[in-house]
């Protein structure tokens, strides 16, 4: 028989350290929907999800009762709308937002992903017209997400969509204003975007993806801390190494979700996402993990250097632990969504200098960060451009996901409210870098030979 | 399908009996058990086969919840596979 003591530890972690599934997110393709009729194809569109989602609700809720695990969030992921929708003969892509709004709350799910396009190398027919319909899509729905992938390793980086991007993220964040400019919130502008992250709001099912799959996120902060906390004044050897073993366990019960997922929805799975993805509840955050390496704040002097720790061994420890990895894999850093880091940044130690310092070494990027209402289009363009060039460079992943707050000032909270927790609004850089995001074009892929 | 019970909580006279009454009024088959008391804290895990069982799997941890909640317990049931996922490589 299992160990005793064992057992008591899983409860122990299930009880008060915060672990549990975060995500079992759903892929489908929705590139039969096509069609020249927009109101043919968003009908179809509905019809899809609503049809191919139908049990994935239920089925989380039965597994997590078996189990005796929380599954936090059943998601769904589309193909990119820009590439579903480009057939039609219309200028308005926002109906297929409500296409998928309405198929999201048919099935039940908190989260649908995909309003998005790829445009790295330049822009179809298709891209132009989802990108101009994001900010009205996010503020006529409240559970589509939206991303859109600007650059890549191997094509460079589209300038002209991150002046765009800007642009679309200020007035996205006007429609919302009432809301705080929650629609940012559900707005990515990705470098090398991932096929089959399950994790929102970057979510979408890409083309090279299977008709429908099953792709599951872990999580587990809390776990990490509370297991660092038995070791505290060792070196670091025992620090990654405490880590892995528990990364490893944590990984292994994303891997039994996600085959037991598969087999009662009859979905093929795809992949298990290492993440340690954090949320605004105490005792469940990735800043507090740094912290217990020795950090008197996070975002002083060492954390770059704990949080590359960190994400190595979360990825060394999970990866013998599943048949498939994929997605972002590493640790989250979003201010809004980790107490201690929202703790952090009001205090001033963290700072969005440091946060993409940070984002250099760890999955994703600069994520739920609120900077004040008057930050110009150019200068958010400007910052999605360096955190590009970071992605491209580094052939990772990054991402932007910040909220312009309306009529906030440094220094004043925005509240999203549930998962997406409260940002701090954090300074950004007064001088000017319009001249510089005015020349468009592309900065062109860059050698990887001659490394330095 | 095996299954694991945990109980935790402050330690009185007859848990086991109750829980035990319980499970074998649904058929349930026990296999194992293995408890300990610290510091007047009550731990036991069972090791359970529901395969005869009269009640769906959903209907006994609704019966361990309630049963728990009447004695000041945390009482619940979980597939086995969960802990050997986590615990057996």
């Amino acid at each position: 028989m299992l160990n005793h003591n064992d057992i008591m530890q899983t409860i122990d972690m299930i009880d008060h350290q915060h672990l549990d599934i975060r995500t079992v997110t759903m892929g489908i393709s929705l590139r039969d929907c096509a069609h020249s009729d927009a109101k043919i194809c968003a009908q179809k569109i509905y019809d899809k999800i609503a049809k191919s989602a139908e049990k994935l609700v239920p089925t989380g809720e039965a597994i997590e009762q078996e189990l005796g695990i929380p599954i936090v969030n059943k998601r769904i992921a589309v193909t990119p709308i820009a590439i579903a929708a480009e057939a039609c003969e219309t200028e308005d892509f926002v109906p297929f937002a409500i296409a998928m709004e309405k198929a999201a709350a048919t099935c039940g799910v908190n989260f649908i992903g995909g309003f998005s396009a790829l445009v790295h190398k330049g822009f179809t027919s298709g891209d132009r017209r989802l990108i101009c319909a994001i900010p009205e899509a996010l503020a006529s729905t409240n559970v589509v997400c939206s991303s859109v992938n600007v650059a890549t390793t191997k094509a460079g980086i589209n300038m002209d969509a991150v002046a765009q991007m800007g642009r679309v993220i200020k007035e996205t964040a006007a429609l919302t204003a009432d809301n705080g400019g929650m629609g940012c919130a559900k707005l990515v502008v990705f470098a090398n975007a991932v096929e089959d992250n399950p994790f929102m709001a970057g979510a979408f099912h890409g083309i090279g993806e299977p008709e429908l799959v099953i792709n599951v996120g872990v999580s587990g902060p809390g776990v990490v801390h509370h297991a660092l906390k038995q070791v505290k004044g060792e070196p670091f050897d025992v620090v990654a190494d405490t880590i892995k073993k528990t990364a490893f366990r944590v990984t292994r019960m994303g891997q039994l979700v996600a085959q037991e997922a598969s087999k009662r929805l009859g979905v093929p799975f795809g992949v298990v996402d290492l993440s340690l993805a954090p949320t605004p509840a105490i005792g469940d955050s990735v800043a507090r993990i740094l912290e217990e390496m020795g950090l008197e704040v996070c975002g002083t002097h060492g954390t770059t250097a704990a949080l590359a720790m960190l994400n190595d061994a979360v990825k060394k420890g999970g990866v013998m632990a599943s048949s498939h990895v994929g997605g972002l894999s590493g640790a989250f850093i979003p201010v809004s969504e980790d107490e201690g880091m929202i703790a952090a940044a009001s205090s001033g130690v963290l700072t969005l200098d440091k946060l993409e310092a940070m984002t250099c070494v760890c999955s994703v990027g600069l994520d739920m960060i609120a900077v004040p209402g008057d930050t110009s289009a150019e200068t958010i363009s400007a910052i999605i451009a360096d955190e590009a060039a970071i992605g491209v460079v580094n052939t990772k992943t990054t991402a932007v996901r910040i909220i312009p707050a309306p009529n906030k000032k440094v220094g004043d909270m925005v509240e999203f409210g549930g998962l997406l927790g409260s940002a701090p609004v954090m300074p950004v850089h007064p001088e000017s870098a319009a001249d510089f995001i005015a020349r468009g074009g592309r900065i062109p892929a860059p050698m990887h030979s001659l490394k330095n | 399908m095996r299954a694991i019970v945990t109980v935790i909580g402050p330690d009185n006279k007859g848990i086991i009996a109750k829980v035990c009454g319980l499970l074998a009024d649904r058929d349930v088959n026990i296999i194992d058990i293995s408890q300990t008391v610290m510091k007047e804290f009550f731990t036991m895990t069972m090791l359970v086969d529901t395969s005869d069982a009269t009640d769906s799997f959903g209907m006994i941890a609704e019966a361990l919840k309630a049963k728990g909640e009447e004695m000041g317990l945390s009482i619940r049931i979980q597939n086995e596979d969960i802990f050997n996922a986590m615990h057996k490589i």
